[in-house]
């Protein structure tokens, strides 16, 4: 066999795994959307869930979701930049950085359920912080940093040094090139790997449940002073985010509508996945051009 | 470069007033009145629901109700985390907790049946049955009076409150073989609903018309029949203090026994109200008959 | 004169004081990362490990047992916690999975990047992120209402059991292992493509003999990573492997896994009883698979990769 056939089977093949992927993700996306696409309604959407009687929507849930999404980015996005940055840059390549990577790669395999009930005996019970968003915040930046770091540090691994030389013959300090040369150039990579961490941290259940609640009190949306226990922006109020209603239904529901709501959640969860992702694109899009000036 | 400087001195300056001004007008009387409730999952709704109106009718208070099952509710109650422990069992038969130190308070009361797959063409069982297929003396529902299908036990998680209820008084104290489990009853009922064969059990509130409850020694899985033990397999809601409860807690508590929510929220969640059970049982399962009705 | 200048040469410039902030800043970070790491698992290793120093359990018994039923006491006086068919089951779906997978995985990371860069990856990229969004619990869900009744129907038993909780934990693992390899052949350097390609060798070639070769140790990684999120996951194979402490004898007979016991046992027991912290042990034994799984692909990947 010479090298020409074999290179078009090999590509042939190639073509046909692509495609298999595309028809599996595709029918699941399909499925998903399909059979929650009936339940969507503005009412849906906006009103508060109900405990035992049809009707109830996931308004709250879904706010819930985005503001414990958005503070558990604004607590991990930096240290994990920043660990990123000294374990691919500054790190010597010993034992000891290889003994913390490992650590942090099996941290990351531990069940969700685990790094909950460690936040909830630390922040919850130890710290008096309650079940509330920022127990969960802190929780689920535990089980963010492990991945959210490894993707940065392969981001900016993948960044040639020649840019690195670049900016050190410019005279430029190592902090200096890291920041204004290394960051931005591996900024498409490092926003890949964000975006996959706030999907997990927004599909993100078991390590919720002991840590934000399973519980949504109402909530005033007129009220915005963050110290109001009803105010939408109080960050020690218990939360129940949407994977954990999705959950909650799912195993203890009783209401009759249980199923309608269920796939209705799910398809708006995805969806709110989806907005999230073209959202995050188009921004480091604009970021990227003005930090590259490309 | 200077005039970035000045813009980003201007917000932290604006963000700390506007933090300093939303402090100060918050409403104080709102924040300070909360009593956490924590455990059983099948108990929160009905605590939910009382907890919201209970909040409406007193101003100024918050029940914050979680779930995380009845083992975590008692261990953190005993160890004075929360205020109030929800759980499905006595907390006697709870592994690792000193039940002399809480204080048990009965809320309702909650019936178990088993339930089958559809295509198994069982509607009764004798108790010796019941027994014979959880302990895998039976394995295929003709042996029963049913179809020729194999039987599929679906358990629920050791130590759930459910399970414990079932075995003690559905088995007899006889311990199922090990086999499928699950930790909810709505994947329970699920499962059932959709596995060929499957046998399981779920509190009266789960059973709909997607599984078939099987009556017991010609017993049918009714309220009344729970009310007069007829049918033996059901078990108390618990909601457990410390032996000094909280004020709140404790008053929050009289509210969900009183006739007020016994009437409403527990009858439309399908527990029984303790008002209707014609006899008590304790830790031990003896059981006592009522004589006084209680209106 | 002299002093000044003298003064503003010893003194440290403005960017060294930068220099030395931001490496600070950074090494703090990843301090506080390590730290973190080591509470959580040496809260788990404390909790594990008092089964086997205050409730002294056997730790060869609890390995190698069979029966898991913590609230029972054996003929020996001891509880039942016999971890092995949990650990099998682990052990049987993440290989499977992580095998099934990565072919999957690398091929798609290879069509994205090398063969159709523009259309294909435009249109896989998106897919691939929405998927990690979704939820545990709407995986199992599918998996309950599509997996399991096909597996019942092609290979008759009740269809939990480990293929289904392999096809569940395949779907799941594939995206991030997909988007991680994607990462690791985008930091082959273009040049190796180029002088590959300039040799005469076919795209194949120089996919097969370069880009791989050099992409092997971002590859291995992603393979580690959608491991550990196998071995981790819990709710999704939770409902679809039937979970029945029982060892596997076939792929289609309920099984179980260390998770799924883990998650479904931890609400009904009491912090520091004997139940509770056997399952805090199987949290250790978990870490414990992941750590060697960690090494021996580290080695592989040491042997494969190309030396720089």
């Amino acid at each position: 066999m010479n090298s020409k056939v074999s290179n078009q089977i090999a590509i042939a093949t190639l073509y046909v795994i692509a495609s298999t992927i595309v028809v599996i993700l595709a029918a699941l996306l399909g499925y998903i959307i399909i059979s929650g696409l009936p339940a969507l309604s503005w009412h849906f959407l906006t009103s508060p869930a109900k405990a035992f009687t049809a009707g109830g929507g996931i308004g709250i849930q879904l706010f819930n979701s985005f503001y414990l999404l958005i503070l558990t980015m604004i607590i991990s996005f930096p240290i994990a930049l920043g660990a990123g940055i000294y374990l691919n840059e500054y790190a010597k390549q010993n034992w000891l950085t290889s003994l913390v990577r490992t650590a942090i790669e099996i941290l990351s395999s531990l069940p969700s359920v685990v790094v909950g009930l460690f936040g909830f005996l630390v922040f919850v019970v130890q710290f008096g912080f309650g079940f509330s968003i920022l127990s969960g915040a802190f929780a689920l930046t535990f089980f963010n940093l492990p991945l959210l770091t490894r993707s940065i540090e392969e981001a900016l691994a993948a960044v040639p040094d020649e840019q690195r030389e670049g900016g050190l013959a410019l005279g430029l300090s190592k902090w200096e090139t890291v920041l204004h040369i290394i960051v931005p150039a591996a900024l498409p990579t490092i926003l890949t790997g964000v975006i996959l961490s706030a999907g997990r941290i927004f599909g993100e259940a078991a390590a919720l449940i002991f840590t934000a609640g399973q519980s949504a009190p109402a909530l005033n949306f007129t009220d915005w002073n963050p110290f109001n226990i009803s105010s939408p922006l109080n960050p020690m109020r218990p939360a129940e985010t949407l994977a954990v209603h999705i959950w909650k239904i799912n195993s203890e529901g009783i209401m009759p509508d249980a199923k309608a709501i269920s796939s209705g959640a799910s398809a708006v969860l995805v969806i709110s996945v989806l907005g999230f992702n073209l959202l995050a694109r188009f921004v480091g899009h604009r970021l990227f051009k003005r930090l590259t000036a490309g | 470069m200077r005039k970035k400087r000045w813009i980003e001195c201007l917000l932290v300056v604006g963000l700390i007033v506007l933090g300093g001004w939303a402090y100060q007008t918050r409403q104080v009387n709102k924040a300070n009145m909360t009593i956490t409730a924590v455990g059983s999952t099948a108990l929160q709704p009905l605590v939910e629901a009382a907890g919201e109106d209970y909040s409406t009718h007193h101003l100024g208070t918050f029940i914050n109700v979680q779930g995380g099952g009845s083992g975590t509710g008692l261990s953190q109650v005993q160890e004075g985390a929360v205020d109030i422990g929800n759980a499905d069992i006595f907390a006697e038969e709870q592994k690792g907790i000193k039940a002399n130190r809480l204080q048990d308070h009965r809320v309702a009361v909650v019936g178990i049946t088993p339930i089958v797959n559809q295509s198994v063409g069982v509607h009764q069982l004798t108790t010796t049955q019941l027994i014979n297929i959880f302990t895998g003396k039976v394995r295929n529902w003709s042996q029963v009076g049913g179809n020729n299908q194999k039987i599929v036990i679906l358990n629920r998680a050791q130590g759930s409150g459910t399970r414990t209820t079932f075995e003690r008084f559905g088995l007899k104290n006889h311990r199922s073989i090990a086999a499928q489990e699950q930790d909810s009853s709505g994947m329970v009922r699920q499962i059932v609903s959709t596995t060929p064969g499957a046998i399981s059990y779920v509190g009266f509130s789960y059973v709909d018309k997607s599984v078939q409850a099987v009556s017991l020694n010609g017993v049918a899985p009714t309220n009344q029949n729970v009310a007069s033990n007829e049918w033996p397999i059901w078990s108390y809601e618990h909601m457990y203090t410390s032996k000094t409860p909280q004020p709140l807690a404790q008053r929050f508590i009289k509210y969900v026994q009183s006739r007020q929510i016994q009437n409403s929220l527990v009858r439309r969640l399908v527990y029984i109200s303790m008002a209707d059970m014609n006899v008590t049982r304790d830790g031990q399962g003896r059981v006592h008959k009522v004589e006084a009705s209680h209106e | 004169m002299n002093n000044k200048l003298q003064k503003q040469l010893l003194k440290r410039s403005k960017a060294a004081k930068l220099e030395r902030l931001g490496k600070t800043v950074s090494f703090l970070a990843l301090m506080l990362i390590t730290v973190t790491v080591f509470a959580i698992i040496i809260f788990v290793a404390s909790k594990g490990l008092a089964t086997f120093f205050s409730n002294h359990v056997n730790i060869i018994d609890f390995l190698t047992g069979k029966d898991w039923n913590p609230n029972v006491t054996n003929a020996k006086g001891q509880p039942e916690v016999g971890a092995l068919p949990m650990i099998s089951g682990s052990f049987v779906v993440t290989i499977l999975s992580a095998l099934l997978a990565t072919p999957f995985a690398i091929g798609t990371a290879i069509f994205m990047n090398e063969i159709s860069p523009h259309r294909g990856a435009k249109l896989l990229q998106p897919v691939i992120e929405l998927l990690v969004g979704i939820p545990s619990v709407v995986y199992g869900f599918i998996g309950l209402t599509v997996v399991v009744p096909a597996i019942r129907n092609i290979f008759g038993g009740s269809g939990f059991g480990i293929l289904a909780g392999t096809f569940v934990l395949f779907v799941m693992i594939l995206p991030t292992v997909t988007s991680m390899s994607v990462d690791a052949l985008r930091s082959v350097p273009r040049y190796y493509r180029e002088a590959a390609l300039a040799l005469g060798a076919t795209q194949w070639q120089t996919i097969y003999k370069v880009v791989l070769r050099a992409a092997t140790p971002g590859m291995l990684t992603a393979v580690v990573f959608g491991m550990a999120r196998a071995f981790g996951e819990a709710l999704a194979v939770q409902m679809v492997i039937g979970n029945a402490a029982l060892l596997p004898t076939n792929l289609v007979s309920p099984a179980s896994t260390l998770t799924s016991v883990l998650t479904t046992g931890i609400g009904n027991t009491v912090m520091g009883s004997l139940q509770n912290n056997a399952l805090w042990s199987l949290a250790l034994v978990l870490l414990m698979m992941s750590l060697i799984f960690n090494l021996v692909i580290r080695m592989i990947g040491r042997k494969g990769a190309m030396s720089k």
